[in-house]
């Protein structure tokens, strides 16, 4: 980084710098593609749900217990909240999967009754069940740490595949193959 | 004056640089291999001890049911595992918000007998934190943890 | 309507950029003569169309437009005003348009007044410049467009980080930002004045007030992110050596070392090759900064929002810019012609010593933050933090301010230090040397338990802050150019700072203690009680509070509120400690949980003239503007006598007609 200009022979040390920068681009360019793993909760796949047992968040829907999962069949685990606008964005994907015939139960995390109900008149409502998770628990508890997230939940109540932000209609295929792959 | 002297002036000038240049290279390695802190996770830590009194990061999942408070109030005793090994903790201190059972942690301290002594504690603000150094550990022994800790 | 018109207008801007890049490269073609003049205004209209663009923006965000997605994810229409304000640069897409509005209205700015550059030399700066706000017009238009409308609006916005509700981290940003703006126009000054191999004092006259401007906004934002980061982590520390706190050092350092060449050139037209190189080094710094920032290749302790994806977007200008500019130096730099010497003891000699050690520490911290990265590739995982950075950076800063504070004194070209120049050089830098030496000395007699670095640090800020002042002596005061005052302060505010960062880890006291309501502890001459816990709401958040008197040496006690807050929407947490300022020092208090037995942790630090350092960093800040308004006010002389000697001469020349 350091160079003057020396009388005679230019050559080498006015190349020193970009050398220099040449190798802080490697290195950078190493840290950026080695592959390490970004997504922030991996520690929870193929761990059980914890045991919770939560009040229904609206009326039309029953609450949300872990029991559910148990069932034998594979199913999806949204968390969302009727102020988080990305949960909006992803209604139409939801609805999809539920077209499809995906079971899809909803945690909604920090509300009320009423704004959860007037979100779903407006986003449509592919959820089973719904459980009111006012404190985070059940959100943390899983390794959730924003709105909205989708869980994959084999038929024994195994988290098979955390999926963190909102479902993109490209990603619906791969959160169908998901779902298949925990049916095994 | 000469164009002699000029020439000799630049040359005199380039090779000071250089000179400083390279003894910032040398000093900042000598040092940085005396002071960088390394980072290890319970396994390394119990198979290749750090010499005692040298500044390390210790970084895993906080044991459930392990966390105690000290008579003063202000100590927390805990277990730091990965799966494989266990290593107990002591921090003095105020823990961080989401330092809880269960969860990540990077504690930065240095081994004392069998006991990592913290100075600090990083289980960040930021929910979505996670130390980058756990990120791999995760991946790697994500298992053996989820078998640990459950 | 205003968000279409707003990405309308950004367009034009981009357009505008590609037309002052291609007419400004064809200008300097021999047969591309009459395109130059074109260049100019080009650039102003650029400035004036993404201001406009950035205007618009704000809008969205002051009226809560909640069709627009940015404005849905970042804001909230029961936000309070200013973080509404802020809420327009507080995100990634916002704070890139911020940075091109900047960038460009600079820009228009030099192509509006900079009239002393050889024509040539001005077109390729704004060619350059022009070519830098391209990568980014790019970034925005193409990756992430602050404009895009939701396909239904969103009924409420989904708040902004509660992090992000802090008045300091509001406006911390868009200061940085401009420093590092700033570095973009000596950047290009650095490339125009490559292309066309014209580097001597016009060069550097132009570009220093942009470098001064840019040094005063980056110290600043050190200065108020260093504050920030010490109230709200709540760790009593004021600088970790965290990669983002580094990452905005270093092109401090370089902005140091850049202004002190500048003058140099300006004045003695030697360090050509050299001070080029410097505003290469400069800009490359603030890119890196914001690469390493932004990127999350490094882990920090400031939470961050991180996206690798528009890391490598920065990486990938950062190779074309700074690669770019290096290569156009290995060209060029030997066809730039010598410049003229100097002895060994002279002003030249100082100050080419204070830019190695700069650069020597800037090395030692970009060495310092990366190798975590470098190890790592290695297999080896290490962090690198205070035991490092702290001793290696003093072995380069410790003589750097020994010599600072006899190289104001010096002639340029050639000075002695005995004979005639003793009374003025040697005599008075003496004195002071030894007020230094008596309180190293007093320090290891009395308090030998204080360690090296911090006694070292209160001696030579003992003795540089007298010595800083040096350079008035035997001046007449009112009539010393503005740009000495401002050099004087500056020196000060080192001294200044250095004295508040020696004396904060000589004599910090610390108490952590579990206590009951009605408990007491003593930290340093503070005796602090324990009156109470109870829970606090505020607009967005609700938080146990404790009340805490602490009382001075038995004074009349003072009330403090440390708090640990939660947030509800999005939610979070956050520590509130509270300070008690004194003139000679702060307390410190922090709240933490409640144990098993119903005590409350506390954390107490009295941390003397820590303050000091804040003072230092705005008294650095405000000698920096001392200067700039020295120069700027000599330029706008300047400028209006040549105007004036132009009207008098066409007058002339119609009365000669008309006779």
């Amino acid at each position: 980084m350091n160079d003057r200009t020396p009388a005679k022979k230019p050559g080498l040390a006015l190349w020193l710098p970009l050398i220099l920068f040449a190798g802080f681009f490697a290195l950078v360019i190493w840290g950026l593609v080695r592959p390490a793993d970004r997504e922030v909760a991996s520690a929870f796949i193929g761990k059980p749900l914890p045991q919770f047992d939560l009040p229904p968040a609206i009326d039309e829907r029953p609450g949300l217990a872990t029991s559910v999962f148990k069932a034998g069949k594979p199913r999806l685990l949204n968390v969302f909240a009727s102020w988080c606008v990305p949960c909006a964005v992803e209604s139409p994907q939801l609805a999809q999967l539920a077209g499809q015939g995906v079971e899809i139960d909803g945690v909604a995390i920090r509300d009320r009754k009423e704004d959860v109900a007037r979100f779903l008149a407006q986003n449509g409502n592919p959820f089973a069940r719904i459980g009111k998770d006012d404190l985070s628990q059940v959100q943390l508890a899983i390794g959730s740490s924003g709105v909205p997230e989708t869980f994959v939940v084999d038929g024994k109540g195994v988290i098979r595949y955390q999926h963190i932000g909102d479902i993109r209609p490209e990603d619906v295929p791969m959160i169908l193959s998901k779902l298949e792959e925990a049916g095994k | 004056m000469s164009a002699i002297k000029a020439k000799h002036q630049r040359l005199v000038l380039l090779v000071i640089a250089l000179i400083a240049l390279i003894g910032a290279g040398l000093l900042a390695a000598w040092a940085l291999k005396n002071q960088a802190a390394y980072f290890y996770v319970p396994s390394d830590l119990v198979a290749h001890p750090p010499e005692a009194g040298r500044a390390v990061r210790l970084g895993g999942m906080v044991e459930k049911g392990s966390i105690s408070h000290a008579a003063d109030g202000v100590t927390v005793n805990f277990v730091v595992g990965d799966g494989k090994a266990r290593v107990p903790v002591r921090f003095t201190g105020i823990t961080p918000d989401l330092f809880v059972e269960g969860s990540g942690v990077v504690a930065e301290g240095r081994m004392e007998g069998q006991t990592f002594v913290a100075d600090n504690l990083l289980a960040k603000h930021d929910e979505k934190y996670v130390p980058r150094e756990m990120k791999d550990m995760t991946a790697q022994q994500a298992k053996q943890v989820v078998a640990e800790t459950k | 309507m205003i968000a279409e018109l707003g990405l309308a207008v950004l367009w034009m801007a981009a357009a505008l950029a590609v037309l002052q890049l291609v007419a400004g490269v064809l200008a300097l073609r021999p047969e591309g003569r009459q395109i130059a003049g074109l260049v100019r205004p080009v650039a102003v209209m650029q400035g004036v169309l993404v201001a406009a663009a950035l205007a618009a923006l704000i809008t969205l965000f002051l009226t809560t437009d909640l069709s627009v997605k940015l404005v849905a994810e970042n804001s909230h229409s029961m936000k309070p005003f200013i973080f509404k304000l802020a809420g327009t640069w507080g995100n990634h897409e916002g704070s890139m348009l911020l940075w091109v509005t900047i960038m460009a209205v600079a820009g228009g700015f030099v192509a509006l007044i900079e009239k002393r550059l050889p024509e040539n030399t001005l077109i390729a700066t704004l060619a350059g410049q022009s070519f830098v706000s391209l990568g980014f017009y790019a970034f925005l238009l193409l990756s992430s467009n602050p404009f895009q409308r939701l396909p239904e609006p969103a009924p409420e916005g989904a708040g902004l980080n509660p992090l992000l509700q802090d008045i300091g981290l509001a406006f911390h940003p868009p200061t940085l930002y401009v420093g590092y703006v700033g570095l973009s126009i000596a950047f290009s000054f650095a490339v125009g004045a490559l292309v066309t191999r014209d580097v001597g004092p016009a060069f550097a006259r132009a570009m220093r007030p942009w470098v001064l401007g840019a040094w005063i906004f980056l110290t600043l934002g050190i200065t108020a992110g260093s504050y920030w980061a010490y109230y709200t982590l709540g760790w009593g520390g004021w600088w970790f050596w965290d990669p983002v706190e580094n990452a905005s050092l270093m092109p401090w350092l370089a902005a140091t070392a850049l202004l002190h060449s500048c003058s140099v050139l300006a004045s003695r037209n030697a360090l050509k090759a050299w001070t080029v190189m410097l505003g290469v080094i400069a800009f490359s710094m603030s890119m890196v900064g914001t690469f390493l920032v932004r990127s999350g290749i490094l882990t920090s302790v400031h939470a961050f929002a991180v996206d690798p994806e528009r890391g490598s977007f920065i990486l990938a200008l950062l190779a074309i810019y700074i690669g770019g500019a290096l290569t156009l130096f290995g060209l060029r730099a030997s066809t730039v012609t010598e410049g003229a010497r100097f002895s060994f003891v002279s002003r030249e000699a100082s100050l080419v010593f204070n830019n190695v050690m700069l650069c020597g520490i800037l090395g030692i911290v970009l060495v310092g933050t990366l190798y975590p990265l470098l190890t790592e590739a290695m297999g080896v995982k290490v962090s690198v933090g205070p035991p490092y950075f702290n001793p290696v950076s003093a072995v380069f800063a410790i003589p750097m301010m020994l010599v600072m504070g006899v190289g104001p004194l010096l002639r340029w070209r050639q000075d002695s230090l005995d004979g005639k120049r003793a009374g003025r050089v040697t005599l008075p830098v003496g004195v002071c040397a030894l007020l230094s030496a008596a309180v190293l000395l007093g320090v290891e007699l009395m308090a030998p338990q204080i360690k090296l670095l911090p006694a070292l640090g209160l001696a030579i800020a003992a003795g540089l802050a007298p010595a800083s002042f040096l350079p008035l002596r035997g001046r007449n005061l009112r009539r010393t150019p503005l740009a000495t005052w401002g050099m004087v302060f500056g020196h000060f505010g080192i001294a200044v700072a250095l004295f508040g960062m020696a004396s904060e880890s000589a004599f910090s006291t610390e108490r952590l203690a579990a206590m009951r309501p009605g408990d007491t502890q003593q930290v340093g001459p503070y005796t602090v009680k324990l009156e109470g816990i109870g829970p606090v709401a505020g607009p967005n958040w609700t938080a146990l509070e404790a009340t805490v008197s602490a009382s001075y040496a038995g004074a009349a006690p003072a009330i403090l509120h440390p708090q640990a807050r939660t947030f509800s929407n999005p939610p979070g947490n956050r520590t509130e400690s509270a300070l008690k300022t004194r003139w000679n020092g702060q307390l410190y208090a922090v709240l933490g949980e409640e144990g098993e037995d119903s005590r409350w942790q506390m954390r107490f630090w009295w941390k003397p003239f820590v303050p000091m350092i804040w003072y230092g960093g705005a008294l650095i800040a405000f000698g920096g503007l001392l200067a700039l308004l020295g120069r700027v006010a000599a330029d706008v002389r300047r400028l209006v006598a040549t105007g004036k000697i132009a009207y008098r001469r066409s007058r002339k020349a119609q009365l000669g007609v008309g006779q």
